[in-house]
């Protein structure tokens, strides 16, 4: 499961003018699908636009597929699939003559009419990209990443502003793509995009990866999770908190209901069921809250990602 | 819905005169689409050629004036498409992205540039033609070694490549639209092709007369309506600006 990685950054420093984008960042990525989350401005795009080879690091390397994306810019681009965050196509062209012609530099492009008809395109017609809806401008975006049938595909923010059936149709279409064995970069600062689609997920903030892991990784490893359960009101806290390892809390937040933050494993939980037992308490609806992403996140940063 | 493997990875770049013929035609189309371009590089040539012909506004000298007047408006021709069209698609080319999207495609950046310069040569190809039949309808006619007038335009279209791309490549592209305007309503006024240049002053004529479509509208009269050799003068001044315009170019432009 575990193969080559895909992109390989390595203490990559990005500066413009004197705003220093991205900061000593390492960065893994192997094949199936990895979710670069962050804030706005945390660095996402610098960092994905220099495994594109559109910048040259001003500290740091950068491999990707084996390959310097700048030096080795020739080999690489015919590999790899790429969705800018907007634009890149002839104001005046069609999306279907656009596709076309991506196809065309290519020399196994995926059947153009398959595409079109996949994401929705043939409804375009002969409309100028410039008039187009910017659900249809995305759209085009992502099948000219995939049309050359790339190894790797980068998407930068793949669904900002897409509405729910669109934004559905760009995940089957990256779980598709996974299933056929090529891998994915996206850029996202949609939780439920990474928890969705997302084999590894990189947190970045103020340049710096802060947290890789698979989703499920990232929301049990060292974030706080909650048990809860009710009994009768007015139970004696103070003895539960003692009966508990020494960083966790506990507190009666309505009468009746209670809470236990901390990291719940099974030892904590068989805790607290036997310290109800020995009070004779029934502990009704007891139900363990695994953490999202997003708190995560927030715990990670302290920062709202949908700004 | 989708069968296994559709997307599976199968990359390569396909062969570059593939890649180079279709990125000519595309440009070429997204040219002969534009309402603005056709009316810069169609449109007014025709209408200063029919017009000026027609109409005894500009006293062209001795002889016809559509012998004077072809000659400019080819000139101008190629400023049009080679210069002030280019300038224009590049900038916005440049302004939304796409320059930047193919520069991750397969495509070779000398080959986009190749892809331009055919894309170019093919619009002037059409825009001679048609001139050329009005022209001899209007009653042209034209003299000379037909090899350096092709050189002529050829040198011509180098230099106004290099500036329109020195132009789309460093300026904003609303500065650049409005600017290769500018620039093609000055040098069709002072720049000898519906005006001959010694109606200017004596000292301005001189400066004048070293503008690329002043050398290359002087030259090709020299060979069209006087029959002359070669005239290596002009297109010495033309492989000049090609020289400092394309180097320049290469020099400055920005792709994003």
């Amino acid at each position: 499961m575990r193969s080559e990685p895909v992109v390989q950054v390595q203490a990559l420093v990005k500066r413009y003018g004197g705003k220093t984008a991205v900061d000593g960042l390492d960065l893994v990525a192997r094949a199936g699908v990895t979710a670069v989350l962050g804030p706005n401005g945390a660095g996402k795009t610098t960092t994905v636009e220099t495994c594109e080879g559109y910048r040259r690091p001003d500290a740091g390397t950068v491999r990707v597929l084996g390959l310097d994306p700048v030096r080795e810019s020739a080999a690489l681009r015919p590999r790899i699939g790429v969705m800018l965050q907007s634009g890149g196509v002839y104001s005046g062209a069609r999306a279907d003559e656009m596709l076309r012609h991506m196809a065309r530099l290519h020399a196994h492009p995926l059947d153009v009419d398959a595409l079109i008809e996949r994401l929705g395109l043939g409804s375009c017609g002969r409309t100028s990209y410039r008039r187009l809806s910017g659900g249809q401008q995305q759209r085009l975006a992502l099948a000219m990443a995939v049309v050359g049938r790339p190894e790797l595909v980068f998407l930068d923010e793949p669904t900002a502003g897409l509405d729910p059936q669109a934004r559905r149709a760009t995940w089957d279409l990256v779980r598709d793509l996974r299933a056929d064995g090529v891998s994915v970069i996206l850029t996202t600062h949609y939780m439920d995009e990474a928890e969705q689609l997302a084999d590894d997920v990189a947190i970045i903030d103020a340049g710096k990866v802060i947290a890789q892991g698979s989703p499920e990784e990232l929301c049990r490893g060292g974030a706080e999770n909650t048990l809860r359960f009710t009994g009768r009101p007015g139970l004696d806290v103070g003895s539960l908190l003692k009966a508990l390892p020494a960083d966790c809390s506990a507190a009666e937040l309505t009468p009746g209901s209670y809470r236990v933050s901390g990291k719940v494993d099974p030892q904590l939980l068989a805790t607290v069921t036997s310290w109800c037992a020995q009070h004779g308490v029934m502990p009704e609806k007891i139900s363990v809250e695994r953490h999202s992403l997003e708190d995560v996140f927030l715990e990670l940063t302290g920062k709202e990602l949908r700004s | 819905m989708t069968a296994t493997g559709t997307y599976a990875p199968k990359p390569g770049a396909a062969p570059l005169p593939r890649m180079i013929g279709t990125q000519a035609a595309l440009e070429t189309r997204m040219l002969l689409r534009n309402g603005e371009q056709l009316l810069l590089t169609v449109i007014i040539p025709t209408l200063l050629l029919v017009l000026f012909s027609s109409v005894d506004i500009v006293d062209t000298g001795a002889g016809e004036p559509v012998d004077f007047l072809a000659p400019g408006i080819l000139a101008l021709a190629v400023m049009s498409t080679a210069f002030t069209g280019q300038a224009i698609a590049t900038g916005f080319e440049r302004r939304y992205g796409v320059l930047k999207r193919l520069a991750s495609s397969p495509l070779p950046r000398w080959a986009l540039m190749t892809a331009k310069t055919a894309s170019v040569l093919v619009t002037e190809v059409l825009q001679v033609v048609l001139l050329t039949v009005i022209a001899f309808a209007l009653g042209w006619s034209p003299h000379g070694n037909p090899l350096a007038v092709l050189l002529l335009l050829v040198l011509g279209t180098a230099a106004f490549s290099g500036l329109g791309l020195l132009m789309a490549g460093t300026l904003k592209a609303e500065a650049t639209l409005a600017a290769a305007n500018l620039v093609f309503l000055l040098l069709l006024i002072g720049g000898g092709v519906i005006v001959p240049l010694d109606k200017f002053p004596a000292g301005v004529q001189d400066v004048l007369a070293l503008l690329p479509v002043s050398a290359l509208s002087d030259g090709l009269r020299d060979v069209l309506q006087h029959g002359a050799a070669m005239p290596w003068g002009d297109a010495g001044i033309l492989a000049a600006w090609a020289v400092v315009g394309l180097a320049a170019a290469g020099k400055f432009f920005r792709w994003e």
